[in-house]
This record gives structure tokens, sequence and C-alpha cells, in this order.
């Protein structure tokens, strides 16, 4: 399920629905999570938001949504600041949290009629009804949340942040514990709500989701935003290739006519990096040698590595 | 502005508890109150002399009530929020779009309200042991109201202090009914010798039950205006601290 991205670019001269300034935020104990992040979100995206565990991502959320204390900086949603205006800020923002936190005793229904209440919302039982119906959750309206499965936890924690129709929707990890299928619901889910123009922020610990469905892609590690580039050019500026040539036969030693091309050999195969967006690549040069020491291979192929690959260099750094 | 829907939606959502613990919420001090009237008011009252015209029974009905609206007003407010901060579901309060003003409302209404009903149900209660007869009863509602308020405040602060369950307990427990006992529930306070009649005017509960029992007897240990005074500086001291609580995010914001 490949989605539609949009172009988010530097170009883009709308103001940004989210506008993240030098935010610093140390705890008490004097962990600085935060340490002088800049970040601007656009109206209608989907930004996902790398980075390893203890890397900021939750702090981050915390601080655009009101549920942590930010130490300094400024955060404009809507091009209003969050603490002076909070009341506006926040009635925009519907915020799903990684962890499944539901009261047990209450049934489906009632507990997302809540949250919309709690945004100061009357009742809208129609959107609602939909809103379960999309989530699949319908027959499960009148079910006490403690009998749910962690899925449909997770779904009721989804429609309780839609249940006030917001703008920007922050989606910390919420794919944790989700099986494959329902994973891709979920995703269809966000594919819908980014259509209607809602501004999506996702943190993930999986990289599928997230070269599958941002538009830009931030990576955070250590409470510093290491970078933030459009998805597509993510790729292309880290991607590299790998080509993988099966031999008929495999080689006791690399020959050294081959030895410019720092191949990798794993039993029969030999790998080979390289950068997709060189003008020479290197790729006929090599298959030519190869033609050259009439070494014959059985099958080629070629990777592009992964996002997964490309965070793991980018945290190690 | 004050968001109104929001309160109103805490507010239901924490009567919606009550109704669904009712046994506990209400059934539980109902009758162990009526236990204290059958021991105190019939078997053991019956053998005490009258305390300033009133019969033993009805003197203590207004300690009885103050006593469950204290600590039930304690401990409906601070399990309340205790209870979000201990399922995490206090993650909605946060981000939704109201201030701690709307959040005290829904939460300490609800306690409030839960321990008036109470304190009503004791009262009925009472009426069936022993006849009464109440001087003031808009005092009284007064009081009853006043006082439901400014202990919900405070069991709303013990409960974003508190970060488990025995903190929780330790106040109400410890300090609270020992002050509530200490505080002329079953008896006058000149009944004490002076040195102890002094240090009961160190207990602010006195001036509670004093008042109170003033709203239906016409007759109290400290003047009516010292007791409104006392409930009236505790209820803005309450005020003060939950406004503190949450432009600091003590124990509720990271």
């Amino acid at each position: 399920m490949a989605l539609m991205r949009r172009d988010f670019g530097k170009d883009r001269l709308l103001s940004p629905m989210i506008s993240i300034k030098d935010v610093s935020k140390t705890y008490r104990g004097g962990f600085q999570a935060l340490k002088k992040v800049n970040l601007d979100i656009q109206e209608g995206e989907i930004f996902a938001l790398l980075g390893p565990n203890g890397a900021g991502k939750t702090t981050l959320i915390g601080g655009v949504c009101g549920t942590t204390n930010i130490s300094s900086g400024k955060i404009l949603v809507d091009g209003k600041d969050n603490v002076k205006e909070f009341r506006h800020t926040r009635s925009l923002i519907g915020l799903v949290p990684q962890e499944l936190s539901l009261s047990a005793f209450e049934t489906v229904w009632d507990n997302v009629n809540f949250s919309r209440g709690l945004f100061g919302k009357g009742p809208e039982p129609f959107y609602i009804e939909q809103l379960l119906k999309d989530l699949s959750l319908w027959d499960k309206k009148d079910s006490k949340l403690m009998t749910l499965s962690g899925g449909m936890k997770r779904r009721v924690m989804i429609a309780k942040a839609l249940s006030h129709k917001p703008r920007i929707l922050f989606l910390d990890e919420p794919s944790a514990g989700v099986d494959v299928e329902l994973r891709r619901g979920m995703w269809q889910q966000v594919h819908k709500l980014r259509q209607s123009g809602v501004t999506i922020i996702l943190t993930t610990h999986y990289i599928e989701e997230a070269e599958e469905m941002a538009d830009r892609i931030g990576v955070i590690n250590k409470g510093e935003i290491v970078l933030v580039e459009k998805t597509q050019d993510l790729m292309k500026k880290l991607g590299t290739k790998q080509l993988s040539i099966e031999l008929t036969q495999p080689l006791s030693q690399i020959p050294h006519e081959l030895a410019n091309f720092e191949l990798k050999q794993e039993e029969e195969k030999l790998i080979y990096y390289y950068d997709p967006r060189s003008l020479d690549t290197g790729v006929s040069k090599l298959l030519e040698t190869l033609s050259r020491l009439n070494l014959s291979y059985a099958d080629i192929n070629t990777k592009q590595s992964s996002l997964e690959e490309i965070f793991v260099e980018l945290v190690k750094k | 502005m004050i968001n109104f829907k929001a309160a109103k939606t805490i507010y239901l959502f924490e009567m919606a508890r009550m109704k669904r613990t009712l046994g506990q919420s209400v059934a539980s001090p109902v009758i162990s109150t009526s236990l204290y009237f059958v021991v105190f008011g019939s078997a053991i009252g019956s053998r005490i002399s009258e305390i300033g015209g009133v019969s033993y029974g009805a003197f203590i009905v207004p300690g009885l009530i103050m006593l469950s609206i204290l600590t039930q007003s304690i401990s409906n407010a601070s399990f309340g929020i205790y209870f979000q901060k201990f399922t995490g579901t206090i993650y909605e309060i946060l981000s939704a779009p109201i201030s701690y003003i709307e959040i005290i409302l829904g939460f300490v209404g609800a306690a409030a309200s839960k321990s008036i009903i109470l304190g009503l149900l004791i009262l009925l209660t009472a009426h069936f042991f022993i006849p009464l007869e109440i001087h003031s009863p808009l005092w009284m509602i007064f009081f009853l109201f006043l006082t439901a308020i400014t202990f919900s405040l405070f069991g709303f602060i013990i409960g974003i202090w508190a970060d488990n369950f025995e903190k929780l307990q330790i106040i109400p427990l410890l300090i609270i009914t020992p002050l509530t006992f200490l505080g002329g529930s079953f008896y006058s306070i000149d009944m004490l010798p002076p040195f102890w009649q002094k240090v009961s005017m160190l207990n602010p509960v006195v001036y509670l039950i004093s008042g109170f029992r003033w709203s239906f007897y016409g007759k109290a240990d400290v003047g009516v205006g010292i007791s409104l005074s006392m409930i009236g500086l505790l209820l803005v001291f309450c005020l003060f601290l939950i406004r503190r609580i949450f432009k600091i995010g003590y124990q509720i914001k990271g």
C-alpha cells in the first residue's frame, strides 16, 4: 500500500501548523530530554518522528500537547502560543499516547464521549457512531474497556483522540503491540484522515511505517533533531543500493582485477554497494569485468537500503 | 472563559463512579454511622446526661455527620484524581483545552456532592434513632457545603501528592480521623480540663464541628464567626495550593 505523498518542501509559503522554537526540557533529576529543538510541521502533512528509546520523542509531543512543561523555548500551534493560548491550541489537537491508558469499567461508547466532552463539545452521536464503525469498534460500543484486546484498546485510544474532530493528530507509537493486519488498517485510517486535511505527527519504531506513510521524516537522538527531510529525498540522499551477484561457482578468493570494487563475499554471492545517484555507479564496469574473467552468474538483484539502515547509521554518528 | 461543558463531563464521570460503587460509596458509611448511633446514642448515650440541654444522642449527630463529610470528601476527591494518575488517563485531562478551574469544578464538585448526599443520608438515618430539630437549616446546609468543598479540595491535593496507595490513606487515617475524634464529635470542648481546652483550639476540626453543631442547636464551643473564618481560611489555602500545583505541574506533569 503505497500512499500518495504531498510536497512539503522548504519553499512552502504557508505558516507552519506547529512551530517548535528552541525548545529545551530538563527534568527535575537533571536529565536533559530536549536540547534547543527547532522544528516546523506544515498543515496537512504526515510527519514521522524517529528515534531510539529515550531520544525525546514523547517529551516533545508532551510539550506540544500540554502534558509536559518545557523548560525553555516556545511552541506555536496554528500560530498561537501553546501556553498562553492553550485553550485554542489544545482544542486543535488529538493525542494518542504510547501507553494503553484507559479506565477499565466504562463502556467504549461512554469513554469516547467522555473524551469529546472534555473538549467542551456537545454530543454528536452520528459522528461517534461513524468513528467507531471506521475503527471496527461499533459492535463493541457497549463492551467494558477491560474486556477488549490490546489492539481494540489501541483503536479506542484513536477514537478518543478523534472524538472532537482535531486538526492535528499525534500518534505516539500507534502500532506498538498491534498485529500486521490491524497495523495496515490503521495506516489506511491515517491516510483517510490526511485526505480530510488532518496534520499527523507519528512516532514509531517501525521504520517501514514511516517509510510507507510519512511525507517527511525527522530523526531525533539524545534530545536533538539530527535531520528533517522529505522521505523520498532522505531515501535518495542516504540510501545506498546493494547489488547482489549470485555466482554459479563460489570463489576461493576475490580476483585482484575486482579489488577496486570493494566487494563483499557471502558464500557464492558477491555484494557490491553503490550510490544510485552517481553518474557512474560502477555496475556496468563490474559486470564487464566479471565477463572478462569468465565468472558466470546465475542471478542478479538489487536492493535499496531501508530507512531502518539509514536510521541506524544516523544515530550511530 | 470557563469551559463548563468540560467541567460537567468530569463531574458526571466521577458521579458515575459513585453509582458503580454504590455499596462502598454510600451504604458502608451510612451503616457504620448508624452503628455509632446505636452504640453511642442509644446504648451508652441513654446513661449520659444532657449536654447543654441536648440529649447525648442528639448531641453527637452533627459530629458524626462532620466525621463522615470530612473522611468521605477527602477519600472521594483524593481517589478520583489519584486513579487518573495511577491508570495514566490523566493525559486526557492535561491535554484538553481546560484549566485547573474546570478540573477542580469537575473532581472537587463531584467529591463534594457525594459527601453532601452522604451527610444528608446520615441526617435522615439519625432521624430514625433520635428526634431532631434543626435551629438554622440554611446555616446547616451552608456549613455542610462549605466543609464538603473545603475538604474535597484538601483531598484533591492529597490525591495529587500521593504516588502510592499507602500515601493516599495515610493522611485521612493518621491525621483527619484522630483530629475529628478529638475535635468534639462526641463531647463538648468545655468538658475538658482548661489545658486540653487550649490544646483543642489548635485543632481546626473543633471549629467545623462547633459551627455545624450551632446550626443544629444554637449552641457552640466557639463563636460562629470564628468557625466560618477558619473554614474560609482553609478553603483559600487549598485553592492557592492547587493553583500552584497546576502552575508547576507538581506530580502531574513531566
